[in-house]
């Protein structure tokens, strides 16, 4: 007999009457159709975690095309911008030419590379916080409850038959819906286009077709995935966790029930404590399922449909706070510091688990008894996936610093490789691309490299042939120009000689050049 | 198949098949998927009263919604010719020089003139317009009739020596195997080749002032008026070597280019004018 007394408001626990949805003793046959889930509202440190990070990423998603940012007159001033028409991406500061999308690649690199730090260190943290699918579910939840009531009432409203309330309250959840569904679609347009103007357009019926069919494709999935299938999406359809759960080791932090100081759980521990046997801390009062938004049951162990969300922590919690017992009976733990607990639990695994061996006297937890260890987070898996990913984040911000504003590029005419000229001089023809990626006009000097005896022009610029060009360059554009660069019959050395096209802004002294060559006849 | 054998598993009878010990379920498709599959068979027929579908012996029915292909590809080509009519009125009405000038017109004139070209010229001129013996080439700055933006579009419109049409170009060299002898046709060539570099003295040279200078010049620099040849520059017509210019002065050869107005139009000639003009030679 432990010290401490359980029997103390034991019963004053609230038992909820809930079934986890993938238990195999109810398993279902193929093709059943789903068990409805009415998650119940958790609260606690988790729960604050969740509303936080779904306010950031709602504002960050709704607020974002609004930003702006001026880039003078010759480029858009909408902060982030995905401009299709032009081929542009303004990202604030940053100007992207398709060229550039090395660096979309890049972070897509970085991206997984921080799925693997991220899950390798914290478990499944993306699925249960971060995903869109989690944040809307969550969001349609708030509107749900705020309508039809907490588990208990939506359960009683299900099961009722049709009438006037019913089907009003159904009737303004999903017009809710569909209007957050429509909103979710109308925002995601909004980074393609000038958003003011597109957003009077929307309204005005001149916005492009094209907006119109996004904002309608985006409203079907959000209101269908989101309100509709909620949890099916993320058992059924999503790859994500398959590959994230390939990455989990015995050092990443998942949600565990603790069952080596939860079991024997036990409703009625007063009876079982008088009978002498073994009680865990588990009341079994099934509020971990209760509040489960994908409808399992924590205390079977790891399973696929956990998206580590925790709500079940926060619910137990609170249980333990009522029981006046530690905290964590659900918690983040590694599996390491598991199998320790749980060989300390059932002394090596050759007995039972004996609660009595996890305590001391007073009924508190061994001062040895770790549930989670955040220095497990740094461990050499986690160095190098966050080295590959620190690599590749400075490899990119070295790219994007140095990356040429002002480029040159230079094709060789084939047909004809060169021409004879009536005084004897050959002659060869290049079509050269002048990339000026800044939304600024500038003036700048093409000059000819090696070759000292040659001179060129260019069609359309009435200029006597020369080494120098002067040529003006639109901004944020590309010109090409078809140049003639001929040399004297005496200067010609070889049927092949390199030079170089030398481009230079005198005012920014950027410059940039391209190797060419000089093709002639076999001497 | 008498029997239905019941899946133990499942509970699903299974169609009787197996391979290799694998048995097949006979679950029934899903709903929505049979509906669907429904639906198409609708549309299909739907589709083959709408459309032209239905395959006659000398043709196929026409379709309820007068669909014709040929339309569409009328309609395209109509709006093809709508979306650059801006430019080509401009073209019409401008000279070939004001094109020239003009960024936008020039651009749009030498990609019209580029493919005219290769559909009009490629065969004589070559793809890169490099010619051939007897086929002048246009890249370069050498010009019978003048390398000029407007001389290169009369010589476009109207041709070279070709019959039926009156502005052409014309002129002919006499054939000189009846004037002169073979010898002295033998020195004159040499002495004409000879022009490009360092010209020869002695009986060559004074052949030439007495037969040739009054059309090709003093120094062999040639007449763009008649397109007499430049015989003092490096391109040669039909061959740089004595022998080649020995027949040249025996018994010419003249080359004929049709006149292209009347098959092309004006706008199309003038926009391989811009073209032949932007290869790198004009003037």
């Amino acid at each position: 007999m432990t010290a401490f007394d359980t029997s103390i408001e034991r019963n004053a626990i609230e038992q909820h009457a809930a079934e986890p949805v993938n238990a195999a003793r109810i398993r279902q046959p193929l093709y059943a159709p789903r068990r409805k889930i009415f998650p119940k509202r958790a609260e606690g440190t988790f729960r604050r975690f969740k509303w936080l990070v779904m306010l950031i990423t709602l504002m960050i998603y709704y607020v974002t095309p609004w930003l702006r940012w001026d880039r003078g007159p010759h480029a858009p001033d909408q902060a982030v911008l995905v401009d299709m028409a032009n081929r542009r991406f303004y990202f604030f500061f940053v100007e992207i030419w398709p060229q550039e999308f090395w660096l979309v690649a890049g972070l897509l690199v970085m991206a997984g590379f921080g799925l693997f730090l991220v899950t390798s260190a914290v478990g499944r943290a993306w699925c249960g916080y971060a995903c869109p699918q989690t944040v809307w579910v969550d969001l349609f939840l708030v509107v749900e409850r705020a309508i039809e009531g907490d588990r208990n009432a939506r359960i009683k409203l299900d099961a009722a038959p049709y009438d006037a309330r019913k089907l009003a309250l159904r009737v303004s959840k999903h017009a809710i819906w569909l209007l957050i569904a429509v909103a979710t679609g109308g925002a995601w347009i909004f980074y393609f286009a000038d958003a003011p103007s597109l957003f009077v357009g929307l309204f005005t019926g001149r916005a492009a077709p094209i907006a119109y069919i996004t904002i309608a494709v985006l409203t079907a999935t959000t209101y269908v995935f989101g309100g509709l299938m909620r949890e099916q999406v993320c058992t059924y359809m999503c790859p994500w966790p398959r590959i994230q759960a390939a990455m989990l080791d015995e050092n990443s932090l998942t949600v565990t029930y603790n069952d080596w100081r939860g079991e024997p759980r036990s409703r009625h521990a007063k009876k079982a404590l008088a009978a002498g046997d073994a009680v865990g801390d588990c009341v079994d009062c099934n509020a971990c399922v209760a509040v489960c938004p994908m409808g399992i049951d924590i205390r079977d162990g790891q399973q696929l449909e956990c998206i580590t969300c925790a709500l079940c922590i926060d619910a137990c919690d609170g249980v333990m706070d009522k029981l006046n017992r530690d905290r964590g009976l659900i918690s983040y733990a590694t599996l390491a510091d598991y199998n320790q607990n749980m060989a300390l639990a059932t002394a090596g695994g050759t007995s039972a688990i004996d609660p009595k061996r996890i305590r001391g006297r007073d009924g508190r937890l061994l001062p040895g008894i770790t549930n989670v260890r955040f220095t497990r987070i740094v461990r050499p898996r986690t160095m190098v996936y966050f080295a590959a990913w620190s690599l590749v984040g400075l490899a990119l911000l070295y790219g994007l610093m140095t990356r040429d504003r002002l480029q040159v590029n230079v094709l060789h005419d084939r047909n004809p490789q060169y021409v004879l000229l009536s005084d004897g001089a050959i002659r060869n023809g290049y079509t050269v691309k002048l990339l000026n990626k800044i939304p600024e006009p500038r003036a700048v000097i093409i000059s000819l490299k090696g070759l000292p005896h040659a001179a060129m022009s260019a069609v359309g610029i009435n200029e006597p042939a020369s080494r120098k060009l002067a040529v003006t360059l639109e901004p944020d554009r590309l010109r090409t120009l078809k140049i003639y660069v001929a040399q004297p019959a005496a200067a010609i050395n070889g049927s092949v000689q390199t030079f170089r096209f030398v481009v230079e802004d005198p005012s920014s002294f950027e410059a940039d050049s391209y190797t060419a060559s000089f093709e002639a006849p076999q001497p | 198949m008498s029997e239905k054998e019941i899946d133990d598993v499942t509970g699903v009878a299974t169609t009787g098949h197996e391979w290799d010990g694998i048995k097949e379920l006979n679950n029934p498709l899903p709903r929505w998927w049979v509906w669907t599959f429904y639906a198409t068979i609708v549309w299909a027929f739907a589709y083959t009263i709408a459309y032209p579908a239905w395959p006659l012996i000398s043709s196929a029915t026409g379709g309820m919604l007068g669909y014709s292909s040929r339309q569409e590809v009328r309609a395209a080509l109509d709006a093809a010719e709508a979306s650059k009519a801006d430019y080509v009125t401009a073209v019409a009405v401008a000279s070939v020089d004001d094109i020239l000038i003009d960024d936008a017109l020039r651009t749009f004139a030498t990609a019209a003139g580029a493919a005219a070209y290769k559909v009009n010229c490629v065969q004589c001129h070559g793809s890169g317009a490099t010619g051939s013996a007897g086929y002048p080439s246009l890249n370069d700055d050498s010009w019978l009739w003048g390398g000029k933006p407007e001389d290169i579009r009369l010589t476009i419109a109207h041709g070279i020596r070709f019959v039926g049409d009156d502005m052409t170009r014309l002129s002919e060299m006499p054939a000189f195997a009846d004037i002169l002898s073979e010898t002295e046709i033998g020195e004159l060539a040499g002495h004409v080749a000879s022009m490009s570099a360092t010209p020869s003295t002695g009986a060559g040279a004074d052949l030439y002032a007495a037969n040739c200078a009054a059309c090709h010049g003093d120094a062999g620099e040639g007449m763009v008026e008649l397109g007499v040849p430049n015989l003092a520059d490096a391109i040669w017509l039909y061959g740089a070597s004595k022998e080649e210019i020995a027949a040249q002065i025996r018994a010419p050869r003249h080359g004929v280019m049709p006149a292209w107005q009347d098959r092309l139009g004006e706008t199309t000639v003038k926009e391989l004018a811009v073209y032949v003009h932007s290869l790198g030679g004009g003037q």
